[in-house]
């Protein structure tokens, strides 16, 4: 889960991490996430998660970027990213003014595969395969949900579970973002 | 009409203004060294790929112009590996070229390949890799544009083999057209007003001049505002020149090594005006104890400097020289009265800084016996017997500090030294760039034995290409600056430090490599001898000073320590570990 990181961002465990979104739309060009990746790890960022897809305009792409900002100054993280030739804009998001998902594939125990759609509808996850022992399942929601329903599957055995990243857009009703530049 | 890809390359170099590049041919460049022979754009073939850096950047240190260089893949990208970083720490434009193996041979560990755009990706403004020959006129003409405007720096373009040899139809853009790089230029005038009222009512205001204002050719509006609001001005290492260092407002260099009365004025003043400048550590020292009691303007292009060391209280996000004729505008009175009439009452503050200036200039004692030969008196008597517009070209330790300090700076573009990456081996190349692109001037290198050792080689370059310029060797038989350290830091520990004074013979050295060479052992000969080199037009001169071995830098402010705890002189010695440690 976590990404790049530099040895001058070596965030104790201890603390609690203090996370931030960032969107950022960038040129959908060859090399960019390295770009945006190598960034992260030389100022010393360190990336919670990272999700990208083209935007419905082929030519550039979507990143949603966790940060991890301890010990880090959330505006220099927007201007050093804002320098990249290929990043055309970026602008964080705050959990508060933002709707958030994640999605969730996990392979689980299912001898009693009743109880595990117990805990999953509850997210409402779904069922994707299943054998007499063993199920797929697929959950989708904001991602202390997901961190929640991981938490419940795991007394039936968590076998193999790969989570996205979270992806975000701004509320509807959200005010514009404190830390937000246009190129 | 049809070009191949190495032709459409050297017409876009052409077409960009490109008048001089510097570089060596190989395998996967090989094409574009084809229409090079038909290329108006001067050549110059150097020994090494770094040397290919270096004088791009010192072409464009002293023009201002966009410093150009190509070699091949592989080894040769890696080699200019570093003139990138050093260009890009210190905001220089370059465009460099480089050769890769063909399309089809990429990710296959050819021969000479390397992933030279993931190499440099940290190391330059912005890099590219060609991949349709018909896209080399744009890639050229957004490189110059990037590597140009805005905080500028190093491009990289890397080109594959069957890219230049492609056959595309020839066009020249109009524009370029980069929706993710719009550099900010103008200036906002709410906080011009904000920054003007910190001036107005400021007592103790010291101006950090750096260099974006070099960047900004902003020189002749920085003597404007400074001599207008009477204000002090220090110039860091990246700055020196940018205000004439006989000027009466001028406290020189600040810093690690900067003199006591910059250091102090900053760390005293109650406002500090940065132009151009970054809050380098070694400016600042401990940046939790820099300049405790001042409030902070700061003009920089690139906002990311706003905030990154130094929370400022006001940001002027801008082209400085703008900045500063809007500072002007802003503070210049209506009726024509003296500025200083309006601000605050200062007087107390200037006697205090000419108290400083009086009391701890820079010093140092250079026996009459001739012997042991000082290396600040072989500065000072070249810095005399020089013309005032002569070109410094330094390496990086203790003789770039010494040339930094004892120089008399009067005109901007005259100081040309790696102050970021503070790259060993640097000066030789860059005078070379800088007397290629300045012919008309006199261009001395101030270098360290063991920096000489690491470049000198493009003195056969500059010999070859009849490029004739001087080089000072301060031969202190030492890596000195490391020495320096070991004895303050590591109880006189010497370890791998010594070079010997003899080996090389320097002097052989030179002739072998087509220079002049001048050997001088005491004070009494160091005139005579600059007076030979200044007469020699023909090829290049290098002396070999032979210095004290002995002599330290001062002042000195140990790493992590506060400005506040400057060394003086020897008598300051013991308490060094006591006040911080080695530099990092
Ligand atoms: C490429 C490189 N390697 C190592 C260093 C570390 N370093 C800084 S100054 C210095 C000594 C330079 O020796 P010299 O050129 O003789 O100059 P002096 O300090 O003696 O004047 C060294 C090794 C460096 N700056 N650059
Ligand atoms: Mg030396």
């Amino acid at each position: 889960m976590s990404g790049a990181q530099g040895d001058g961002a070596v965030v104790s465990h201890a603390q609690e991490p203090d996370l931030h979104i960032f969107a950022a739309i960038v040129e959908n060009k060859f090399g960019v996430l390295a770009r945006v990746a190598g960034l992260f790890s030389r100022r010393g960022f360190n990336i919670f998660s990272l999700a990208v897809a083209p935007t419905d305009d082929p030519a550039y792409s979507r990143i949603t970027i966790v940060v991890d900002v301890h010990n880090t100054d959330v505006t220099q993280i927007a201007k050093q990213l804002d320098k990249l030739i290929n990043v055309i804009n970026i602008s964080e998001l705050h959990p508060s003014d933002s709707v958030e998902r994640e999605l969730m594939l996990a392979r689980v125990g299912a001898v009693d595969l009743a109880a595990v759609v117990d805990v999953i509808s509850e997210y409402g996850g779904e069922v994707l395969d299943h054998t007499d022992d063993e199920a797929i399942v697929s959950v989708s929601a904001h991602p202390d949900r997901l961190d929640r329903c991981e938490r419940q599957l795991r007394p039936f055995g968590l076998h193999v579970l790969q989570r996205t990243g979270r992806i975000a857009l701004r509320a509807l009703d959200a005010s514009e973002p404190a830390v937000g530049m246009a190129s | 009409m049809e070009l191949t890809g190495a032709q459409a390359l050297m017409r876009s170099l052409e077409m960009s203004g490109v008048e001089v590049m510097f570089g060596l041919p190989g395998g996967a460049i090989l094409p574009v060294y084809d229409p090079v022979l038909d290329s108006p754009i001067r050549h110059v073939l150097v020994r090494h790929e770094q040397g290919a850096g270096h004088m791009a950047q010192g072409y464009a240190h002293v023009t201002g112009k966009p410093g150009v260089a190509m070699v091949t893949s592989g080894p040769a990208a890696t080699n200019i590996v570093t003139p990138l970083c050093d260009a890009f720490m210190d905001s220089i434009p370059m465009v460099v070229v480089t050769g890769q193996v063909a399309m089809s041979a990429i990710g296959s560990d050819a021969f000479q390949e390397c992933d030279t755009t993931g190499i440099t990706m940290a190391v330059t403004k912005h890099n590219y890799l060609v991949t349709d020959a018909a896209d080399i006129p744009r890639i050229v003409a957004e490189a110059f544009h990037i590597a140009t405007t805005g905080r500028p720096g190093p491009v990289l373009i890397d080109l594959p083999k069957d890219i230049s040899n492609e056959m595309m139809t020839w066009y020249w853009p109009d524009g370029v057209e980069l929706p993710g790089y719009r550099p900010r230029s103008g200036v906002d005038p709410a906080a011009i007003a904000e920054a003007a009222a910190l001036i107005r009512t400021a007592q103790r205001p010291v101006i950090y001049a750096g260099g974006g204002l070099l960047k900004a050719r902003a020189a002749e509006a920085l003597r404007e505002f400074a001599e207008m609001c009477d204000i002090h001005v220090v110039t860091t290492l990246m700055a020196r020149g940018v205000f004439p260092d006989r000027h009466p407002l001028c406290l020189g260099m600040p810093g690690m090594h900067g003199n006591y009365s910059a250091v102090t004025a900053m760390q005293q003043a109650d406002l500090l005006i940065n132009l151009g400048a970054r809050f380098d550590d070694r400016v600042t020292g401990n940046p939790a104890h820099f300049a405790p009691g001042a409030k902070v303007i700061h003009v920089d292009i690139d906002p990311a400097e706003h905030g990154k060391v130094r929370v400022p209280d006001v940001a002027i996000v801008g082209d400085a020289r703008l900045a500063v004729e809007a500072l002007i505008a802003a503070l210049r009175p209506a009726d024509g009265s003296d500025t200083t009439a309006a601000t605050a009452d200062r007087s107390a503050w200037k006697s205090t800084i000419s108290g400083w200036q009086e009391q701890y200039p820079l010093q140092y004692d250079q026996p009459s016996s001739g012997h042991p030969l000082k290396p600040q008196y072989v500065v000072e008597q070249l810095r005399d017997n020089t013309p005032d517009d002569t070109i410094v070209v330094a390496g990086v330790g203790q003789h770039q500090m010494w040339a930094s300090q004892y120089w008399k700076f009067d005109y901007p573009y005259t100081w040309v030294n790696s102050g970021g990456l503070g790259t060993m081996g640097f000066a030789v190349p860059a005078a070379i760039g800088a007397k290629v692109g300045q012919p008309d001037r006199t261009v001395w290198a101030v270098d360290g034995d063991g920096c000489f050792q690491m470049t000198a080689q493009e003195l056969i370059s500059a010999s070859a290409e009849n490029i004739p310029v001087k080089v000072a060797i301060l031969n202190n038989a030492y890596l000195g600056m490391v020495r320096q350290w070991q004895e303050l830091f590591y109880a006189e520990r010497y370890s791998e430090v010594y070079l010997s004074a003899d080996h090389p013979d320097y002097v052989g050295w030179a002739e072998a490599m087509g220079c002049a060479g001048i050997r001088v052992e005491s004070a009494e000969e160091v005139v005579p001898a600059i007076t030979k080199a200044n007469s020699i037009d023909d090829r290049p001169v290098v002396i070999d000073f032979r210095v004290d071995t002995e002599e330290k830098v001062y002042p000195m402010v140990p790493a992590g320590g506060s400005n506040d705890d400057i060394i003086l002189g020897p008598e300051g010695d013991a308490d060094a570990v006591l006040k911080g440690s080695a530099p990092s």
